[in-house]
């Protein structure tokens, strides 16, 4: 009998979460991040410490965007699974969150009505099934969670199954969003046609509009951004996250050394989507609005440029791509309007050649040089 | 502008009644009329002078006619010798009795009249108007008496349908005659319009045929059964006509839309398929085409004014020249570096159609610009009463079939095409054997962008020109390709024609969005069970 080499199995150790610099320098940011609205509230406008609302508020709403690219960095990065239809779990977040919203606002409406406004608009007599119990915060909330998830489950159940990937699966997400798009237009679905939800007045009976209450939902949304990021290393540290690298790279070779990837794809897929979800359902109330333009091509698209811009397949660029693009887009369009589009092509077009890696690998790069140069 | 248009018209209508003065002169003294009819007309009797009207209505004579029109233009004049004459204007005047110039005695009086002879002439002008020599004439009197009521103008009719050979004023004067007889006591009367209303097929009847079949508190709107019973088989007839008109029409529609979609997915299935890439900025290309057309139509208007109804046909090669141009630039610059990276392309692709569209914006505004149907292409044909093919969608059908055919000559039939199809099989290999795959890969990007500029052309015929135009086609075009499958032409074609023809046969059910909805839902669902299409290249690689 012929004797087969002996295999060897290295067993990777347990490698910690982050290493201690990074926790520090991760609890740093978000102290800095948390003290921000503090500034505000504490000193009064005109002082060298003041920080305005305006851009406490725009804080809040890019720690949001941050929040969906971490979860399409899951996907996509990750598991390279190229999602054009992350705007539809946001929206579907930020309706559910809306539905509750819209049913705190009581009797405060144009029309003094219980029904929202647009169902007085339409005739309607009463709140359609679907809006039951809404009223209850923590239905709501559960609502947040389940709906993108579950929506993600079932799509992304059939999808690989059926083994549609890459430009298929892309195209697939994007059809899908679209035809949800379509649906939310439409005034007879029961959220307000296209102009969606918004005028809110009160959360858990606080008054929407206060500093206080607006403090409150920052801090909430900086916690659960660093949740986030902390799950999405946890997840992606785990055995299970280097199966999915595995799926990216090499999916057919995975397949063929007995793995099945389904349970994989669909755990991290779903995953992104109900992380996704949470970040509409937290920007809703500190936006103010929430209407089908969230589900539209472009919405989505962008997601995905924040990712590619920040650094594809690291936790840190996602959030610093939604950031940076977020950032030139609020300074383009305050400035130099009609020169936002041009400047947002041009960096799809850059990124995607130039910088593959986005800017984390480009730090990383210079980095590595820099050692180089020392050593 | 607008004083030339008046001008215009008012030129018209002079003219009109220019050449309509000799007919009437020449029809007037064509019969004399019973002046025992026409004596009541001077008298003081208003009795006497309704029935004299109703009389004259009933004569098939334009003299008769003329009496009418004359008395109710108030120019119908009675002199002091009994006689009653019509003023021709001065002191000129013809005699209906004679049909003869006569003079306007001095003491003549014209005859005045109040609302209710006016009422009575209009009516009995209908009828006289029956017995025109002008066919348009006869056509408006008989459409005017299928809205009177009156059963005692049944005889006149009759007499008029005998004589009629126009088929036009046939059908019109059979409707009429429908109408009065539905009022008649007559069962096999009544009977008989039934029949002839469910003959005509016009849905216009089916109210006044339902009304018929219905049954209220065991009483029957139409006491005879046989009619009864012919009014439901002639409302059987106007339905089955109308699910006609209904299906053709979807099916016209479905078409018109499915050529559409084929044009507008012909070149990216032609990309997608060399380069597995999706091409996000195609839908920019579409919109490059149709303000190509724009241009175009602009120059022409400026330097050929004489020729502008053939500006499209000179759009169609700039525009393919054009967007194949800015196709192969795109293809040498960008994405050529992004082979093998075909999420990446599709997220630089997108980024080349925002910077497109922004040009457009910051070139041509942001506002729709106006882009006309030449003359040829508007209007239609009306085919099974009641559906109109319009020329520009029939063009455009026209059009989508040509370009397709072209394509398949292209692919099959040349050299580029070869290489082509070998590269869309398998890359590597055909590079191996000599394949100049840069060129012929920047060349199938031309071809794909030239036939989206065609699309635009056509595009640009039928709806809005905006910055905003590729848009809205271009999860549309997507569709197709997924669904037909790659490199496969004939899968485009039947994906293209298959979704146009599905989403207007369930527009009528389920609304435009939600038949839109449900399209996408279907696509969804069926790459579920067909991820590669509905042409699968069959082939054994694992991928």
């Amino acid at each position: 009998m012929r004797q087969t080499a002996p295999i060897d199995l290295t067993l990777l150790a347990r490698r910690p979460l982050f290493r201690g610099r990074v926790w520090a320098a991760l609890g740093a940011a978000v102290a800095v991040l948390a003290l921000l609205p503090l500034l505000n509230l504490a000193f009064p406008p005109g002082h060298t410490l003041h920080v305005s609302a305006y851009a406490v508020a725009l804080l809040g709403k890019f720690m949001c965007y941050a929040m969906a690219a971490l979860a399409l960095d899951l996907v996509w990065g990750y598991a390279g699974i190229l999602s054009l239809g992350h705007g539809l779990f946001f929206a579907l977040g930020g309706y559910a969150h809306g539905m509750y919203l819209m049913r705190a606002i009581g009797r405060d409406g144009v029309y003094q009505s219980d029904l929202p406004d647009f169902m007085v608009f339409l005739d309607w007599k009463s709140y359609p099934w679907y809006w039951s119990f809404t009223e209850h915060f923590w239905y709501a909330m559960l609502l947040v969670v389940l709906v993108p998830g579950a929506l993600a489950f079932v799509f992304g159940y059939f999808a690989f199954r059926s083994r549609i990937k890459g430009v298929y699966f892309s195209i697939i997400t994007q059809a899908l969003t679209f035809a949800a798009m379509l649906l939310f237009f439409r005034n007879d679905t029961g959220f307000g046609g296209n102009n969606g939800f918004t005028d809110f007045k009160r959360i858990l009976g606080f008054d929407i509009t206060a500093p206080g209450t607006r403090a409150a939902l920052y801090w909430i949304t900086l916690a659960a951004l660093a949740g986030a990021l902390v799950l999405a290393r946890a997840v992606t540290q785990s055995k299970l996250g280097r199966v999915l690298t595995a799926v990216r790279d090499a999916e057919s070779r995975l397949r063929f050394i007995g793995y099945d990837p389904l349970g994989f794809k669909l755990f991290v897929w779903t995953l992104s989507a109900v992380l996704c979800g949470i970040a509409g359902a937290l920007y809703v109330p500190q936006v103010g609005i929430i209407n089908p333009s969230e589900m539209s091509t472009e919405t989505s698209i962008e997601m995905v440029i924040w990712v590619a811009t920040g650094g594809r397949g690291t936790l840190i660029g996602p959030i610093i791509g939604a950031g940076t693009v977020n950032g030139l887009k609020t300074w383009f369009t305050s400035v130099l309007p009609e020169f936002w589009l041009y400047a947002l092509g041009l960096i799809f077009v850059l990124v995607t050649l130039f910088l593959p890696t986005g800017i984390v690998g480009l730090a990383r790069r210079l980095a590595a040089r820099f050692q180089e140069g020392k050593a | 502008m607008r004083i030339a248009a008046i001008a215009h018209s008012l030129r018209r209508i002079l003219l009109a009644w220019l050449l309509s003065m000799p007919l009437l002169a020449a029809q007037a003294p064509a019969a004399g009329v019973d002046p025992a009819l026409l004596a009541p007309l001077a008298g003081d009797d208003t009795d006497a002078k309704l029935r004299a009207i109703a009389a004259l209505g009933q004569l098939p004579d334009p003299g008769a006619a003329a009496v009418l029109q004359a008395l109710g233009d108030d120019r119908l004049y009675a002199a002091a010798d009994g006689r009653v004459l019509i003023g021709e204007g001065g002191a000129r005047a013809t005699d209906p009795a004679t049909g003869a110039a006569a003079e306007l005695p001095a003491g003549a009086g014209t005859i005045g009249i109040n609302n209710r002879l006016r009422r009575a002439i209009e009516a009995a002008l209908a009828g006289s108007r029956l017995f025109s020599e002008r066919p348009n004439e006869r056509l408006d009197a008989a459409r005017r008496l299928q809205q009177t009521g009156d059963p005692a103008r049944l005889p006149m009719l009759e007499k008029a349908l005998a004589a009629e050979k126009n088929e036009a004023v046939r059908d019109a004067l059979l409707i009429a005659q429908a109408n009065l007889e539905l009022k008649s006591a007559d069962p096999a009367k009544r009977r008989h319009a039934v029949e002839l209303l469910g003959g005509t097929r016009n849905a216009a009847f089916r109210p006044t045929l339902a009304a018929l079949t219905q049954e209220r508190d065991g009483v029957h709107a139409e006491p005879d059964a046989a009619v009864r019973e012919a009014a439901a088989h002639a409302l059987t007839q106007i339905d089955r006509h109308l699910a006609t008109i209904e299906w053709a029409g979807n099916l016209f529609y479905g078409i018109s839309l499915g050529s559409v979609l084929l044009l507008a997915a012909l070149g990216l299935a032609i990309t997608f398929g060399l380069m597995g890439v999706i091409n996000m900025a195609h839908g920019e290309l579409l919109m490059i085409g149709a303000y190509v057309t724009y241009v175009t139509q602009s120059l022409f208007r400026a330097w050929l004014p004489g020729w502008t109804d053939w500006y499209v046909l000179a759009a169609l090669p700039l525009a393919f020249v054009v967007t194949a141009l800015v196709g192969m630039a795109l293809e040498r610059t960008i994405i050529r570096w992004l082979y093998g990276r075909p999420l990446e392309t599709l997220l630089a692709t997108w980024g080349i159609s925002l910077i497109l569209m922004q040009g457009v914006r910051t070139l041509f505004g942001a506002q729709n610009v106006e882009v006309g149907n030449p003359s040829w292409m508007s209007g239609g044909i009306a085919v099974l009463d009641g559906l109109v093919l319009t020329y520009n969608r029939l063009v455009i059908i026209g059009f989508a079939l040509f370009v397709v055919f072209l394509v398949w000559v292209l692919l099959n039939h040349t050299r580029l095409g070869l290489f082509v199809r070998a590269i869309t099989q398998n890359r590597r290999m055909a590079d191996c054997v000599g394949v100049p795959t840069g060129r012929v890969d920047m060349l199938a990007f031309g071809l794909g962008s030239g036939i989206a500029g065609l699309a635009g052309v056509a595009l640009s015929q039928l709806g809005n020109v905006g910055p905003d135009l590729g848009r809205a086609y271009i999860v549309d075009s997507f569709m197709v390709v997924v669904l037909g499958g790659v490199g496969q032409l004939a899968g485009t074609v039947i994906a293209a024609l298959g979704l146009g023809g599905v989403n207007k046969f369930l527009e009528p059910y389920t609304g435009a969005v939600m038949a839109k909805i449900t399209i996408l839902a279907l696509i969804v669902l069926f790459v579920q069970k067909r991820p590669q299409g509905l042409f699968a290249p069959r082939g054994r690689s694992a991928e």
